[in-house]
């Protein structure tokens, strides 16, 4: 094994020994930690385009459809608007933050994280967790301006429907990751735009379920928000459709969650 | 090796002297060890059995034109794709368990930074996922980027942007850094004050396997080069050896029923190019050839060519495929490695 290439002996042998597997350990979690959250979370905080799409928006949406005035079940309008417009800053917020991964794929980011220790799984969660504190922060807004500018309903119903449409904006956390997934970073940005305004009218989110005509009805009950938009005011108008809103998310968790992972599968295979 | 992970920490007492000299014999992993590696995309086969040993502490340079191999092997090394057939060892266990253990890390040729993020940022991130990491602003003197910390990655030129590659690269303290084709698209001077940072941090002794198809890079900056083309391993030793053997000349002559056979026996030769009566020899030693061409054989209209340093590295690295006439040194065989 005499290399030409190490000559000079013991001159030129490392300081360090060489090392070998046994010197080092792998992270716990797959690399996932504190750290890395606290840095994506300044990085979304920075981000003037979600800040103004998924958190200014619906605020403006609030004070402009809080005024209408229909049939709010055991809210006030102000109430009954609050909660749609608190889902929708969930849902827009985790939808267009876990589609970043668009961005990171484009930018080589995701191909450099492979040459670390962070596990796919890990990188994953991380994208989910900012997405839903992103979606705490929207949503948590609306509530607190709309608490403050004449809302009112039980205490128990803003609680509920607070932590029900908050978490079940996870769903289009899914959505986001799926969009992020399969299409490069400027058309998923354009994609989320649209999707999510059109997914919003058909989900019941700005036209109340409880005005739409049973023909549209039944078509909205096919599309991904009309779930958890149920969900969120069942704690105002009650529950009477559980289980065609438990069946909605179910199924679009299923497809989103699905498609997700076979297409970071796609994106990350070792061909 | 070692299939159990030892919680020893990398800095734990050593008996006696045993850190200072290298183990002896098997004990010691070697850095990189390919076996008969190859890689195909459908039908276009980009790696044809590489076989290459590292060992710790080299500097080795990767060198070949566009399109030779380097990347895809640089890939199954780091194991961001997996070897159509044959073995990548990397301190004798998988790419990627090398990976997560922060023995090797990677400069990529272009992306891999988050323009949003701040330098520092990045080595933070970064540095997080590892168990070992050393000091963000001991990484940041030694890439020669302290001033550029609060600096938005996207509004780094792009040879700062490659000293940050080179400083994420630093973070886990790695046994092996492999760098890509790290120069490319820098100007003189970035490519200057980035080969010093790379060299000062070579003489702590760790190994590094850069790619490159810059000839004068290899030359100044590796003690071996692994010479590659249409992915076959065409020589390999140091850069003085393989320059004599780029350098060499070319003599014509013809010839009349030389077979490739013949034409190996031939003092001096290193490959020939044999078509029809006319046989092209790269030699090491022209006038060796010369002389014995023209007392021992046939051979008539004999022509001496020399070449350029430049030139002789293009005809190596582009000759016609191995096959065609006989290639320069077989890896492996004793005289693969040209004396130097």
């Amino acid at each position: 094994m005499a290399h030409t290439t190490i000559d000079g002996g013991a001159a030129t042998v490392p300081a360090a020994a060489p090392p070998g597997i046994s010197s080092r350990n792998a992270p716990r979690l797959g690399g996932f930690n504190a750290t890395m959250l606290a840095i994506e979370l300044r990085r979304l905080l920075r981000n003037r385009r979600s800040m103004i799409f998924a958190v200014l928006m619906p605020v403006v949406f609030y004070f402009v459809f809080r005024s209408q005035s229909f049939d709010a079940g055991g809210g006030n309008t102000a109430a009954f608007v609050a909660i749609s417009l608190g889902v929708y800053a969930a849902m827009v917020s985790t939808a267009s933050v876990s589609s970043g991964v668009s961005v990171e794929r484009s930018q080589g980011w995701s191909r450099q994280l492979r040459i670390t220790p962070l596990s796919g799984t890990a990188y994953i969660v991380s994208k989910i967790l900012v997405a839903m504190v992103m979606g705490l922060v929207s949503m948590g807004l609306v509530y607190a301006i709309a608490a403050a500018t004449g809302a009112q309903m039980s205490a128990s119903a803003w609680v509920e429907s607070f932590l029900l449409g908050w978490l079940g904006s996870m769903l289009m956390a899914a959505f986001g990751l799926m969009v992020g997934f399969l299409l490069p970073a400027e058309n998923a940005m354009q994609v989320m735009g649209m999707a999510l305004t059109l997914l919003a009218f058909a989900g019941g989110v700005f036209i109340p379920q409880t005005v739409f005509s049973t023909g549209f009805d039944l078509f909205a009950r096919l599309t991904p928000m009309y779930g958890v938009t149920g969900l969120a005011h069942a704690p105002v108008l009650g529950w009477d459709h559980l289980g065609i809103w438990l069946l909605n998310i179910g199924a679009w968790a299923v497809i989103f969650v699905g498609a997700a992972v076979l297409l970071f599968r796609r994106d990350t295979k070792r061909v | 090796m070692t299939e159990n992970i030892v919680r020893t920490p990398r800095t734990a007492p050593a008996a006696g002297g045993a850190r200072r000299n290298r183990p002896s014999g098997a004990s010691t992993p070697v850095a990189v060890q390919l076996q008969n590696l190859r890689k195909s995309f459908g039908k276009v086969a980009a790696v044809r059995g590489l076989n290459l040993t590292i060992q710790p502490g080299e500097i080795v340079a990767f060198l070949g034109p566009n399109g030779a191999g380097k990347t895809s092997t640089i890939d199954m090394l780091l194991g961001l794709s997996q070897p159509t057939s044959g073995s990548v060892q990397v301190f004798g266990t998988t790419p990627r368990r090398a990976i997560e253990h922060g023995l090797v890390s990677a400069v990529l040729q272009t992306g891999g930074l988050l323009r949003d993020l701040t330098v520092e940022e990045t080595l933070r991130y970064t540095g997080s996922l590892f168990n070992h990491t050393q000091n963000i602003r001991e990484v940041l003197q030694r890439a020669g980027i302290e001033r550029l910390a609060g600096t938005r990655v996207g509004k780094c030129s792009g040879g700062e942007q490659q000293r940050l590659r080179f400083a994420m690269a630093l973070l886990s303290d790695p046994a092996l850094i492999v760098l890509d084709e790290p120069t490319t698209g820098m100007d003189v001077t970035g490519r200057r004050d980035f080969w010093t940072a790379i060299q000062a941090d070579a003489r702590r002794g760790r190994t590094v396997l850069f790619a490159t198809h810059y000839l004068e890079e290899a030359d100044q900056y590796a003690n071996r080069i692994v010479l590659i083309r249409d992915g076959e391993l065409v020589a390999d030793g140091t850069s003085a050896a393989i320059k004599a053997q780029a350098s060499g000349r070319t003599v014509r002559a013809t010839l009349p029923g030389l077979s490739n056979a013949d034409a190996a026996r031939f003092p001096a030769v290193t490959g020939a190019d044999i078509n029809g009566e006319v046989v092209t020899f790269h030699t090491t030693d022209s006038d060796q050839l010369a002389r014995f061409l023209l007392t021992r054989t046939q051979a008539r209209d004999v022509e001496i060519t020399a070449h350029s340093l430049d030139q002789a590295f293009i005809a190596l690295t582009s000759q016609s495929p191995p096959g065609d006439g006989i290639a320069a040194p077989r890896p492996g065989s004793p005289d693969a490695r040209p004396a130097g």
